[in-house]
């Protein structure tokens, strides 16, 4: 008697054969999907939101393409949750890692079709993950200890990564200030400081760093424009009426004159507040909250910069550069640090105003303490490289194994195979010249995608880090691992919405 | 649907709305029962053992899964057929109780009910069968006791409490780095268990994850992990010596539960209530002060104008923190945690070595970890993996291994995996049936025949000869009167599960039979199902 019915309206269940040609399939159209945004040539997408106003946008990094797209395919859905991770840990690689995924599982898919069992494609594809990143281990390039050589490595990652994006024109310049802006940060990793403020407007070469910190707001009327010297309140206070915070109070009444009373006072209240903020001897006091008419008039008087409505992200980086505390109260101000800078004015990008704070504490001592980060060759060098180690591990390994092994290594020439299709070159002629390049010791070819033809990387200076290659080699082995392992799809039935209609 | 007729011709109407009810009786019952319960245990075969594959769920809300735990497949189905329910509770109930094996007792039970049908089919009473499947499984449970062997470890030789959790990884999907990950596992609950009572409280085991970075990177923290982060930026990020006030209630000022009404209708009250209110704030940092603390911990939010106080008398504080989380801080540092300012006493403050916020990646996260705590005995794990479903996987899969840690602690005997123990308990069932006069011998043979299935399994899934293995395995064991011969699933030469340091724990299996069992006999003794038809 067969069962009628195991599971749920509306769900679903794949098995076996099906269920793996489902999640192949799935995992195989998103990277085929995001794969020619791959490389210098890569071309963007255009992504239109189901949102209101239907706002358009224009990228081809990878993760944005992913994020935005609606997914029900659920292998799919691994893959864009690869790419999200590959964003939040290293930020770039993101299309990398998804066609990788992609490529792993298109070889693994012929592999199955072969009769060969899944898992020992996937003992094989791990062994292979693991010898490539030896390889790359073994290869890569550490300049920690001399600094020049680390800010022209990081100038070199930078244009690589930023070649393959709209802004290739200008890649130098926002090499130079994506690299200045980072060494600024004395080799803390907290990108926190480094603020990014859009204007449109200019060309794309009219973008600067500035050394100090932009405030995306206007100065109170009446107030001065420049201030030298400036000493900085940084606040998250109320600054209107203040309520009377004990619970269950209220005011009540029982004539006019007691409501000018109790006004009278509440205006005292507040008048005290400036005054104990005039009495820390600010000249410029910025408030996360709203500053009302009345104090902002007292500030004016007394000739101090107000500045309201600053949003938390701001509060918090102007405290961390000028070096002063977030303050609430204001009963102590022996006790209290302000922060300082040279110089602050209203300056006008385009038709806008903003606040511009110069010569802060941090960016004062700006010395250069680095961390130690390892380069490698970009270019598809390291794919070839990972490639042929790879290969040469198939040989030595015995059994079913070394097709994975293989199909393993094909997967890692598909990506400088990308890469040259992208930028419609001869992918084929290219990566076999390649491949026979890197048959040589301490070889550095790789594709120069300008002239189009095998080049040494090192010449060009097109390197990639260390770190992004890792990531992007390990998490997609574990994506395909995971889908891979995988015989049997349940769908649950698409929870019902509610016709809010 | 039979109707019963009175004499004037009416039908008995014995069920509410009996029309729209759809009655299976009897042996059909029976068999639509058996059915669906084999179509449950189906589905979880391909996933027993090292080579087992998973499955990918997808939830209403288009959340994706991807496991092999037995357990977690069967909660997340979303089952409909009143059966397979009871297979999911089933699972459930190993997953409670054992912790582990949540596969494989579903797995027993779908044969046993295989061979149920076949025996209903030659027209032995279900109860009949029910019977000889107690005593079967009671036969099985004492030739396990039999069979298994206590294994001695300390604190100091922890080895075969990792051989047994890295037998439990090793079909997961985490099997990469199952020596680290056992390792950890075992630890964790070294530190927690009370070796003398024999008692481990695995709610002293906190599973955190944060997405990013490698398997690899998983550690074992000897203290707790909180995904908080100080209350104001510009806190100070570590603390040493830290003495830790634990406040379950907020920095704000009071609110009388009782209704009240504070009436302002001067001027004067209007100031007298604004000093009071800044006095409050005051007050409360003061008192935390005043016992010496160094560090808040706030179940509840603060007032801006608290925040900045901490700050400025340089009392770090962190808001926000969850009940669980803040039970384990108070265990783990030795602190009470206290309700009311008023209570604060320097007994109350808990005590850690150190205390610091490490930050990931480059989006914001920031942890917050409480390490060198004066009762040691409160440990996190924290995982590190490549994507969410990683992550998830892996913590499911150190709560199966922490299980098994916890249970060799309990008792500390063990049997031999890889099926050996399920053969060995079905030559016994086999002989014994003899032994048995009456009908219930047919039912204890097919017990006999059920228990095999397991091994079978295994062996289909690791892609052996399923028939030509079991029967190799089986003539070995008898031959050689040693119950340690499994399958091979690893292709390493060998059968014999002692020298492949394949492990299970005795209570985890008998818990597996016995289980079954109860269940089987449940569905077996099923005759009639009435269930409400379309609506």
């Amino acid at each position: 008697m067969a069962v009628d019915k195991l599971f749920k309206d509306e769900a679903t269940e794949e098995k076996g054969e099906r269920a793996r040609m489902a999640s192949f399939v799935g995992a195989m159209a998103i990277a085929d999907l995001v794969k020619a945004t791959l490389g210098p040539k890569g071309m963007d997408k255009v992504l239109q939101s189901t949102g209101r106003g239907r706002s358009v946008t224009v990228t081809n990094d990878g993760a944005t393409i992913l994020k935005s797209l609606h997914i029900d395919n659920p292998a799919a859905k691994v893959l864009v949750d690869i790419s999200k991770v590959q964003d939040d840990e290293v930020g770039d690689g993101t299309t990398s890692v998804v066609v990788l995924a992609g490529e792993l599982l298109r070889e693994a898919e012929k592999l199955v079709a072969a009769k060969i069992h899944p898992m020992t494609v996937i003992s094989g594809y791990r062994m292979a993950a693991e010898c490539a990143r030896n390889a790359l281990l073994q290869r890569v390039m550490d300049n920690k200890d001399d600094a020049e050589r680390f800010k022209a490595d990081l100038m070199k990652i930078a244009m690589t990564t930023l070649s393959s994006k709209i802004l290739s024109q200008d890649k130098e310049h926002f090499a130079k200030l994506a690299v200045d802006a980072v060494m600024r940060l004395k080799g803390s990793t907290n990108l926190e400081a480094i603020q990014i403020i859009k204007k449109p407007g200019g060309s794309l070469k009219d973008s600067f760093i500035d050394e100090g910190f932009i405030l995306d707001k206007k100065m109170g009327i009446g107030q001065p424009k420049r201030i030298e010297n400036a000493k900085i309140l940084v606040a998250n206070t109320a600054m209107d009426t203040d309520k009377v915070k004990i619970y269950g109070a209220r005011v009540r009444v029982d004539s006019m004159s007691r409501v000018a009373q109790i006004e009278g006072a509440e205006k005292e209240k507040m008048k005290e507040k400036v005054q104990k903020i005039i009495a820390h001897g600010t000249n410029c006091f910025v408030n996360r909250q709203l500053i009302y008419n009345f104090p902002e008039e007292l500030f004016a008087d007394a000739g101090i910069l107000a500045i309201e409505h600053a949003d938390f992200d701001g509060i918090e980086r102007l405290a961390l550069v000028t070096g002063g505390e977030i303050a609430s109260t204001f009963d102590n101000p022996e006790s209290f640090k302000l922060g300082h800078c040279k110089l602050i004015e209203e300056i006008m990008i385009g038709e806008d105003k903003l606040i511009h704070f110069s010569g802060v504490e941090m960016g004062q001592a700006c010395t250069i303490v680095l961390r130690g980060a390892r380069v490698l060759l970009g270019g598809g060098w390291p794919e070839m490289v990972m490639a042929k180690e790879v290969d040469e591990l198939a040989r030595r390994t015995p059994g079913k194994k070394s097709h994975a092994i293989e199909a393993f290594s094909r997967a890692l020439q598909a990506i400088p195979t990308t890469i040259a299709d992208n930028a419609g070159l001869d992918s084929a002629e290219l990566i076999s010249q390649l491949r026979a390049e890197h048959h040589k010791e301490g070889c550095t070819a790789g594709i120069d995608i300008l002239s189009g033809a095998v080049g040494g990387m090192e010449k060009l200076g097109i390197s990639e880090s260390f770190k992004v290659k890792q990531a992007v080699l390990l998490s997609a082995t574990e994506a395909a691992e995971m889908i891979l392992r995988v015989d049997e799809i349940i769908t649950c039935a698409p929870r019902k919405r509610e016709d809010r209609m | 649907m039979a109707l019963a007729f009175d004499e004037f011709g009416r039908p008995f109407i014995l069920i509410k709305d009996q029309e729209q009810k759809t009655r299976l009786r009897g042996l059909d019952a029976q068999k639509a029962n058996i059915s669906a319960a084999k179509a449950v245990a189906r589905i979880l075969r391909t996933s027993l053992g090292p080579k087992g594959m998973d499955k990918m769920l997808q939830s209403p809300d288009g959340e994706v899964t991807i496991t092999n735990d037995g357990a977690t497949i069967l909660e997340q189905m979303d089952v409909d057929n009143q059966i397979a329910k009871l297979m999911v509770e089933l699972s459930r109930s190993q997953d409670y109780e054992i912790g582990d094996g949540t596969t494989g007792v579903v797995v027993i039970a779908g044969a046993l009910l295989e061979q149920a049908e076949k025996l209903l089919e030659c027209g032995i009473h279900p109860i009949r069968i029910a019977e000889g499947y107690e005593m079967a499984s009671r036969v099985a449970v004492e030739h396990l006791e039999h069979i298994s062997q206590k294994f001695e470890f300390g604190t100091t030789n922890i080895e075969p409490l990792v051989q047994t959790c890295m037998t439990t990884l090793s079909s997961k999907i985490v099997n990469r780095c199952k020596r680290p990950l056992a390792e950890i596992a075992v630890k964790a609950v070294l530190a927690v268990a009370d070796l003398e009572r024999k008692d481990v409280n695995l709610d002293l085991i906190k599973v955190e994850g944060k997405v990013g970075g490698k398997l690899e990177d998983t550690e074992l923290v000897y203290g707790i992990v909180v995904d908080k982060d100080m209350s104001h930026p510009q806190m100070p990020k570590q603390i040493e010596n830290a003495k830790i006030a634990i406040l379950t209630c907020p920095f704000e000022p009071p609110k009388p539960k009782t209704k009240h009404k504070v009436d302002i209708d001067t001027v004067e009250k209007f100031q007298t209530l604004r000093q009071q209110e800044q006095k409050y704030f005051d007050d409360m940092v003061q008192k935390c002060k005043d016992v010496g603390a160094t560090l808040v911990i706030c179940q509840w939010g603060f007032d801006d104008e608290a925040n900045h106080l901490l700050m400025h008398r340089n009392l770090p504080a962190v808001r926000w923190v969850g009940g669980v989380e803040l039970e384990l801080i108070a265990i783990a540092t030795g602190g009470r945690i206290v309700p009311r300012f008023q209570e604060l006493t320097p007994e109350k403050l808990g005590k850690a070595g150190l205390v610091r916020e490490k930050s990931f990646g480059t989006t914001k996260d920031r942890m917050l970890y409480i390490e060198q705590c004066a009762n040691s005995r409160a440990v996190t794990i924290f995982i590190r993996g490549g994507n969410k479903m990683m992550i998830e996987e892996t913590k499911r899969s150190l709560h199966d291994a922490l299980c098994v840690a916890r249970n060799l602690i309990c008792n500390n005997s063990i049997v031999y995996g890889g099926g050996s123990a399920e053969i060995s308990c079905s030559v016994a069932v086999e002989s014994a049936a003899d032994r048995y006069p009456g009908v219930e011998q047919y039912a204890i043979r097919a017990f006999a025949d059920a228990l095999d299935s397991v091994p079978m399994a295994l062996a289909e899934n690791s892609g052996l000869q399923p028939i030509e293995t079991l029967s190799a395995v089986k003539a070995q064991q008898i031959k050689e009167n040693n119950p340690c011969c499994g399958i091979d699933c690893n292709d390493v030469g060998t059968n014999d599960m002692r020298e492949q340091n394949v492990f299970e724990t005795l209570i985890g299996k008998q818990q597996q039979i016995l289980l079954a069992t109860q269940v089987v006999k449940m569905i077996l003794k099923i005759d009639d199902v009435i269930s409400p038809s379309e609506y």
